[in-house]
């Protein structure tokens, strides 16, 4: 079934977005990550233009963390006060990320800095997940259990001033260190179209060194309402937000990830976690070897 | 009902072909005509055919013994564009240099009967603009006529292969020197506004009549074209729906699932 997409401009097959959708949201149902990352790169690739890709995405990674979140808060596995600082820092890096935006499509570079950027994070974390799941498993196949981490924070965290006291999250840190954090993944959010929980939670995990029971929850919390600011910025400034599509892929992903949270819950976390660092590797490693091949189409056009 | 069109269009040309040719005595008249003066854009829309037909009237009704051959030209709204082209620096593809054209055509299509090198001589096909790669699409700051081509070729190709720039050679059909048609097809990513749909009469390699008077209009409709208007025009509401919809729609979906 042909739909038109009134914003990207052109017609595009209903069931394959929505199945493009469904697969984004079984990840998304099996890691508890928004799938931001998989959608915009399947969407260019599906020959939706790459603004109106990341834009929408961002909707519909706010569709689909909703459910999350509120799943999370009933159980007490928010930690609100931490996730407003983050969330502060998110509404500034979205509007710093809108200006960057805008900075690089004039220069004509938005294209090559989310392709380098995607291969950077995804390289690192992807190559560390698969490290530490390596690590795990290997454990779990010995029959040894897994040497206990200790948790506490980076040391750069530790040294910054004014600390704040974060009960649900067991910490004692300067609220400068969230707000950094939030900032870094509000700016990705609008320049890829990510959630950014794929950088967030490790990130609260091993920088923040937050209790491992409030960190997806704190995670999705930030995710909603940085996505939420993404999209209104889009709307505001690149006027790229198709509600169509967004509704299409909502379609596919809040099916999905009900399957995912099935499959998830049948699976061992370890083999869980190996698996998805050997998708964001793949993803990772498409993308680098992209950069080096020559493109499909060595011209592109932009309206002055 | 086309061919029904045609037969009515030739009965009323054969009543004032009289007068016609009185008021011009040695050329020929064009009256053409098109399929539909409006293309709607809506939630279904991949594309639409065109027809583009009419009649050639000759002075006093007379047809010529030379050959005859018309070009049809169907052209979008012009507007100026930055094209950039990739290079390979340090190993990875990056925009690495541009160009400004002032006057792209969002949508060209050319149709004529027969291949258009043996119709018109060059010079012709430049004033006339007849043939994708004969287009004036006035490059900003030409220092060199190599890069020129080089971007103008670029340009060209990416719109040909997108199907905005479309040459049909051979795709006019011509009955009895007379009566003419052509379908044109149009891509669901044509850009929105009034084409003109230009005529041309060609013999002997000369333009000797051309008509440029029909226009169609291709326009977004309805929800489509509310959208639009909506995100345009009425951003901030626009966003503030969007965050709302797929609020809705995430939390709707969690209802639906817990109860399955």
């Amino acid at each position: 079934m042909d739909v038109y997409l009134p914003i990207a401009n052109l017609s595009v097959d209903a069931f394959v977005i929505i199945l493009l959708g469904g697969v984004v949201g079984i990840l998304s149902g099996m890691f508890g990550v928004g799938g931001g990352f998989m959608t915009t790169p399947l969407l260019i690739f599906y020959g939706i233009p790459p603004t109106v890709a990341a834009a929408s995405a961002s909707t519909q990674v706010t569709g689909a963390s909703v459910s999350g979140v509120f799943a999370h808060m009933k159980r007490g596995g928010v930690d609100i006060q931490m996730g407003s600082v983050l969330v502060i820092g998110g509404l500034f890096g979205t509007i710093i990320g809108a200006g960057l935006f805008r900075l690089l499509q004039e220069w004509g570079q938005i294209d090559t800095v989310i392709n380098i950027l995607y291969v950077l994070m995804l390289g690192t974390i992807g190559g560390f997940m698969a490290w530490e799941s390596w690590q795990s498993v290997s454990a779990l196949r010995g029959g040894r259990p897994a040497p206990a981490k200790k948790r506490r924070h980076h040391p750069l965290v530790a040294n910054l001033p004014y600390r704040w006291r974060f009960y649900r999250s067991g910490l004692y840190i300067s609220p400068l260190a969230p707000l950094i954090l939030g900032f870094v993944t509000g700016v990705l959010t609008m320049l890829l179209g990510v959630g950014g929980g794929f950088i967030m939670v490790p990130a609260m995990l091993y920088l923040l060194g937050m209790g491992a029971q409030v960190v997806v929850g704190t995670s999705l919390f930030q995710i909603l309402f940085v996505t939420i600011s993404s999209t209104m910025m889009h709307s505001l400034t690149t006027k790229s937000v198709d509600i169509v599509l967004a509704v299409l892929m909502l379609f596919g992903s809040v099916t999905g990830a009900q399957i995912g949270a099935r499959i998830a819950q049948r699976m061992r976390p370890e083999y869980l976690r190996a698996l998805l660092a050997g998708i964001v590797l793949i993803v990772a490693i498409r993308m680098a070897l992209g950069l080096g091949w020559q493109p499909d189409e060595i011209y592109s056009v932009q309206p002055l | 009902m086309i061919i029904r069109a045609l037969l009515l269009l030739l009965a009323a040309i054969s009543a004032v072909s009289g007068q016609a040719a009185r008021a011009q005595q040695d050329e020929p008249k064009l009256v053409p005509d098109v399929s539909q003066r409006q293309i709607a854009i809506e939630s279904g829309f991949t594309g639409a055919e065109l027809l583009m037909f009419g009649a050639i009237i000759y002075p006093r009704g007379v047809t010529p013994s030379e050959q005859i051959d018309v070009a049809v030209v169907l052209r979008g709204p012009s507007q100026a564009i930055t094209l950039r082209e990739k290079q390979r620096i340090l190993g990875i593809w990056i925009n690495a240099d541009s160009k400004e054209f002032l006057s792209v055509p969002g949508y060209y299509a050319v149709a004529t009967s027969r291949p258009l090198n043996k119709i018109v001589n060059p010079r012709t096909a430049d004033i006339y603009e007849l043939g994708i790669d004969r287009l004036q699409l006035s490059p900003r700051g030409s220092f060199s006529a190599n890069e020129d081509q080089r971007f103008n070729a670029g340009l060209v190709d990416l719109n040909r292969r997108g199907g905005l720039f479309r040459q049909q050679a051979g795709s006019v059909e011509i009955t009895d020197s007379v009566l003419y048609r052509a379908r044109l097809l149009v891509p669901s990513s044509v850009p929105v506004g009034r084409y003109t749909a230009e005529t041309l009469l060609i013999r002997n390699g000369e333009v000797i009549m051309a008509d440029d008077s029909v226009e169609i209009e291709i326009r977004k409709k309805g929800f489509e074209q509310f959208v639009t208007v909506l995100a345009d025009r009425y951003s901030l509401l626009y966003g503030i729906l969007a965050v709302v919809i797929s609020l809705l729609f995430g939390w709707m979906a969690a209802l639906l699932f817990q109860r399955i």
